[in-house]
Parts: structure tokens; sequence; C-alpha cells
């Protein structure tokens, strides 16, 4: 197992590293710019100016704090714990990704870079990076496989109408992996100029700790808010897991709270078999991917395996370094929810409750489906709706014959 | 085995191992060597190889539908040894493949192989404690990549580290050809030097003769990987190693006065 022989192990109190997880495994062209964005990173984050302009853009310009809505319907139809469900959906641009998109490009101004790239799947971050730079008057490029392109097309045109330049990536499976792939090839080649603005909780070093404090929000304002609304702590914490920055959001100030449960969703996709899903905790082995010391989806021989799910989000080899490190510590349990599955459940929420999750999020309401009704009546189940379902409706007319 | 310069300017040549076949890239090996490469880098072809232009992507990508494994690319090292004992090999990965096989299991492979050096294009010299040791245990040479944005500090640690020679990128991006050097590079082997006596060689963007001559005014060698992985490309395989060989002859490599 590859995990027996990397690395030395006493690297576990170094920055960067989550367990064994994580570190910096990047050519060394972009050591220096890793080293930089580590010090600004740290630098905004005691700067009160920063963080009081960041505040007032989540605030005012996001819309934070996002609800925590009891789903009454759902809750009584399925007859199990109680569902609230934190509506990331409702930020500005339709995701959680804004939380993280502002606080880089804040950062980015700040370090004087003109010119932003990002890497985007089902296209969220890629519309929250073209609206941030819009905002802030920044140039934008963004990388996004042809296949995403084609299924998420909607944001491919909002992106456009936003001012971004969308490049589409052609090689390996056309797909979120090998956009990241094209973003950091840009990023070697235009280094001293150009600020990348990854949208996971993935990468080498500061990312994968700085993408997760940029989304903490999520899980700060879920514990105020059920504490407020129910005088406890919720039974479990339920999120998607693509890359994994909206369920790291969701996680960490529960970390501490060993009575939560976490729960990560991955994509189960259309079957078991390598190739067929993105579940790294299935199918995957520990290895190294973009940067980054984790688990990933790949054969007998360390190539990188392709992978499918009916969300673009979710359909990468890799999983957040720090997902790592909470399954095999056993703080966060991860399971899987397939396409049929997921789109059941999108299907069920709309109907139910008038709300449209996004296919990803979708992933993480399947899960509430299933494990609700076994829960007794005071438990608390809180599910984070990452995103809503709008960009989804050219893949949902398809499949839903609607 | 030490890796060894013998002309002015030396050569190192980059071939993606299994692109067209294993035994077309023996041949081509073999065939640059004779022509006058110093030594010969066996790439690992990867899935995902984010460093390399789309020249390599390429040739990854076929070399992969092939079915080349790191085992093989190991057996290639070992027959290139067997019929050329005086040549400098080197294993340039990626480092999953390495990690996936067993880094243990690697190096001694790649020692009892004949091989002399292991570049791995994702490894920093702060990730590298296990791989130095396992890379010192078996006596092979790591070579570390130094970049016109390392700091002096780094490049420090770099040369401390590194083997054989140290690889000098020449400018900011990713493998490929390009029109002219830029002065990043001979500002960049200058830092070098105040660090290490072992020979730099620079590499990603080396396509002509006057490049080669230009590299030869401030480093030890040249790296030339995309415009021979081209030829290749355009070449049949029957062809390959008498177009590779004549591009190298058309470099006029110069013998060395003195072993540096």
């Amino acid at each position: 197992m590859a995990s027996s022989i990397l690395p030395s192990a006493p690297s576990e109190s170094r920055p960067g590293r989550f367990g064994i997880y994580g570190g910096r495994y990047v050519p060394e062209t972009l050591m220096a710019a890793l080293s930089e964005l580590e010090h600004e990173y740290d630098a905004a984050k005691a700067d009160v100016t920063f963080q009081s302009e960041l505040a007032a853009l989540l605030k005012d310009y996001a819309g934070r704090p996002t609800p925590l809505y009891y789903a009454r319907r759902l809750s009584e139809e399925l007859g199990g714990a109680k569902i609230y469900l934190k509506r990331e959906d409702l930020l500005h641009t339709g995701a959680h990704k804004i939380n993280n998109a502002l606080g880089q490009a804040l950062l980015a101004k700040r370090m004087g870079k003109k010119r932003v790239i990002a890497e985007t799947g089902a296209g969220q971050h890629g519309v929250a990076t073209a609206t941030v730079c819009a905002l802030l008057g920044l140039e934008c490029v963004v990388y996004m496989g042809e296949v995403d392109m084609a299924r998420q097309e909607l944001n491919v045109l909002r992106m456009r109408l936003l001012g971004a330049e969308v490049r589409s990536v052609t090689s390996g499976s056309r797909t979120l992996k090998d956009a990241i792939s094209e973003a950091m090839r840009d990023w070697v080649t235009n280094v001293r100029t150009t600020y990348y603005l990854l949208g996971s909780a993935l990468g080498a070093h500061p990312y994968p700790t700085m993408v997760r404090d940029f989304h903490r929000c999520i899980s700060r304002e879920m514990k105020e808010q059920i504490l407020e609304k129910e005088g406890r702590l919720p039974t479990a914490v339920v999120a998607c897991v693509g890359g994994g920055s909206n369920a790291i959001g969701a996680f960490y100030e529960f970390i501490p709270d060993r009575t939560v449960r976490l729960i990560g969703v991955e994509a189960g996709g259309r079957g078991t078999a390598l190739g067929e899903h993105a579940s790294r905790f299935r199918g995957g082995a520990p290895g190294v991917l973009q940067g980054t010391f984790s688990y990933v989806l790949q054969d007998e021989d360390g190539q990188i395996a392709s992978t499918h799910s009916v969300s673009a989000g979710l359909d990468y080899a890799s999983i957040g370094p720090e997902h790592a490190a909470l399954h095999d510590s056993g703080r966060a349990e991860y399971v899987s929810q397939d396409d049929t599955a997921t789109l059941n459940a999108l299907v069920k929420l709309a109907r139910t409750e008038g709300i449209l999750p996004a296919l990803e999020s979708a992933h993480a309401v399947a899960e509430a489906l299933r494990i609700a009704p076994g829960m007794a009546a005071h438990d608390i189940l809180v599910v984070n709706l990452s995103g809503r379902g709008d960009k989804d409706m050219g893949i949902l007319a398809r499949e839903l014959k609607l | 085995m030490a890796i060894k310069f013998k002309h002015k300017t030396g050569l190192v040549v980059y071939l993606t191992a299994g692109d067209p076949s294993l035994t077309a890239t023996r041949d081509i090996a073999l065939a640059a060597i004779d022509a006058g490469a110093d030594v010969i880098e066996l790439g690992v072809p990867f899935s995902d190889p984010l460093a390399d232009g789309p020249i390599i992507q390429r040739a990854s990508e076929r070399a992969l539908a092939r079915g080349t494994r790191l085992k093989d690319v190991i057996q290639l090292a070992r027959e290139i040894r067997e019929e050329r004992p005086e040549a400098g090999l080197v294993i340039f990965s990626y480092f999953n493949p390495i990690l996936r096989y067993g880094l243990s299991h690697f190096v001694d492979e790649a020692a009892s192989a004949g091989v002399d050096g292991v570049l791995i294009t994702d490894m920093i010299v702060e990730e590298a404690q296990t791989y130095l040791t396992e890379m010192k245990r078996v006596g092979l040479q790591p070579i570390f990549l130094a970049a016109p944005t390392s700091s002096d500090e780094r490049l420090e640690a770099i040369a401390e580290h590194s083997a054989g020679f140290v690889y000098a990128i020449s400018r900011t991006g990713i493998t490929g050809k390009q029109q002219s050097l830029t002065e990043d590079a001979a500002a960049l082997v200058a830092r070098i030097r105040r660090w290490t006596r072992l020979p730099v060689a620079v590499g990603f963007g080396i396509s002509t003769a006057e490049h080669v001559a230009q590299v030869g005014e401030f480093a030890d060698a040249a790296v030339i990987g995309s415009t021979i992985v081209e030829l290749i490309e355009r070449s049949t395989p029957e062809d390959s190693p008498g177009a590779v060989a004549r591009f190298i002859k058309g470099l006029q490599l110069q013998p060395a006065a003195l072993a540096r």
C-alpha cells in the first residue's frame, strides 16, 4: 500500500499536512508563488482591514448569513429525523463557491496581481470567479473541460457575459481534472503576473487550508442557527464531496463536537467499476495528484482513472487532503449515492419543498432521504445545500424527460 | 555509475519511453548515444502530465495507449545499459507511478538495472526526505529542478541534495519548443553555481544548434526533449533512430577539452 511508504511521517506537525496527507508536490517553478501566497494569506488573516472588507462583501454582496431552513414537509413525509437545509444555494451566483472566490480575489488584489485564472467543473466556481473579477476589475481566464462545457452550457454563457474568457480543455477526460492541469500549466508559465484562484480544498499547500478557511463560515453559521432554533447540536451534518470545499466548510466547526456525525457523500455514478464513479474512498488509494497527497482513483500503475458522475462538480479522481485525514481517523464517514438516487432525491426535494438543488448537492439530499427515516424524531439532520439546480436544467430535461 | 559529460556542451536527450514502442525507444536511445548524447532521460508516461506541453502530452498518451508501464521503462533502461555501459541514464517521472510501484522497490530495481539518476518532476526538496534516503541507500543520483523563480535559499537546498547534475529550467513554463532563449537561463545558472560545483544542464525550450551553442556559453549541458519527441512523432518507427541521430550530429557537439 502506498500509504505505508510515504512520507516518513513526522511531517504531521508541518503546515499544510493533515495527518499524512496534503503537502506540496508541484514543479519547482511554482514554489516561489506558493510561498508568497502562504505569506500573504497569513498576513491577510491577521489584517483587520482585509477581514472587514471580506465580511462586508460576504454580507451585502453575496448574501450571508444564509438561512437554515427547517424542511417540514420533507421531514414529515420521511417520518424520522428533522431535516434542516443550509441554504448556500441562495447565495449570489447560486452556490457556496462565492465565499472562497471573494476571499481569494481580495487576496489577489492585495498581492497586486491583475490576472486571475481558475478551473471549473460544474461551472459554479468559474461563474463565482468571473463575478468577483468583474467586481474587482481583474482579468479572468477560466479553464473548463470540453465535456463539462457541453453539459453546463448555461454557466459557460454566464461566465462570458461577465467578461471572462472560457478556455476549452480537450486533453485527457476533458473534465475537472484536466481543467486543473491546464490551469496549472498556465500558472507555471505566467506565474509572475497571475493569481491562480483554485476552487476547491485541493492542490498544494496553502490552498486546502485557505479554501477551507474561506468556507468555515458555513459551519459557524449552522452551529449558531441550530443552537438558536433547537437549543442543541445536530445529530449529523451531511454534505456532498467532490474536491470537498462545501463539505469541509460544513464540517469544520463541528469537528471538536464528537457527538455530531459528519457524513460526506461521494458520487456513486452509474456503477462500481473503476471509471464508472467518483467514490475515492471506495475505489481509490493514497497517491499524489495535482499537488497534494490524498486518496486517488488510479489503476495498478498509478495512472489516474477516469471518473463518471451525472454531476460535473463531483466528477473528480481525487479529494481534498483534509477529508482523507478525517476519513482515516474515523471522525467523518464517507458514503456514496449514485446517479439514479440523486435524480430521485432532486425531484423529491423540488416537489415537497419547492427547492431545486444542484445535482452535486442532490447527492447529499439522497443520503438524507436514506438515513432520516431510520432516525428518531428528536434527531436533527443538517444538509448542506451547496448550490441551486438552475444550471442543470439541460441535463434534467434529458434525464427526467421533462 | 556516475554521470559524465563528454562534450564541451554536454547533451541530455529526453525520450518518452514507449513512444512509439519500447523497442523503438531502445533503438532511438542507442542511436542518440552513438550520435553524441551524453545522458538519456527515459520519461515515464503519466496520465496527467501537468508540467508538460502538448508535444510530450501527446507522446505520453500514445505510450500509455500501448500499455507502457513503469516496470517496462526499468527493463528498457536495463537493455540500454547492457548495450552502452558508458552512457548516463536517468529515469524522469511524475511521482505517482513511482509511489504506486513502491518507492523502495523502484529504487532497488532502477539501481539494479544500471540507472544512474532519477528526476521526479513534482518532487520538491522539502518533500523529499524519504525519497532521498531511499536513493542514497542504493546509490542512485537524485536530480532536482531549479527554476528562474527559485529563491537563493531554495537553490542552496536544491544544490545540496542534487547529484549527477542540476537541471536548470530555462524559463517559467511547461516543456515545449521556443524561438529564443530568455535571459532567465544564464542568470539562473550563475546563481546555481554559487552553491555547487556539479554540472548544470539547461532544459525546457532548447530546440536548435544555436540554442545549444548559446547554452554552452554559460552551462555544462543542454537538455533537448520536445523537439526530439516531435521528430519521432513525425517519423516512422523505422526512420526515427536515423532521424534523431542526424539531428544530434547537426548540433556539432565538440569533445570536452578537460573533464570538469
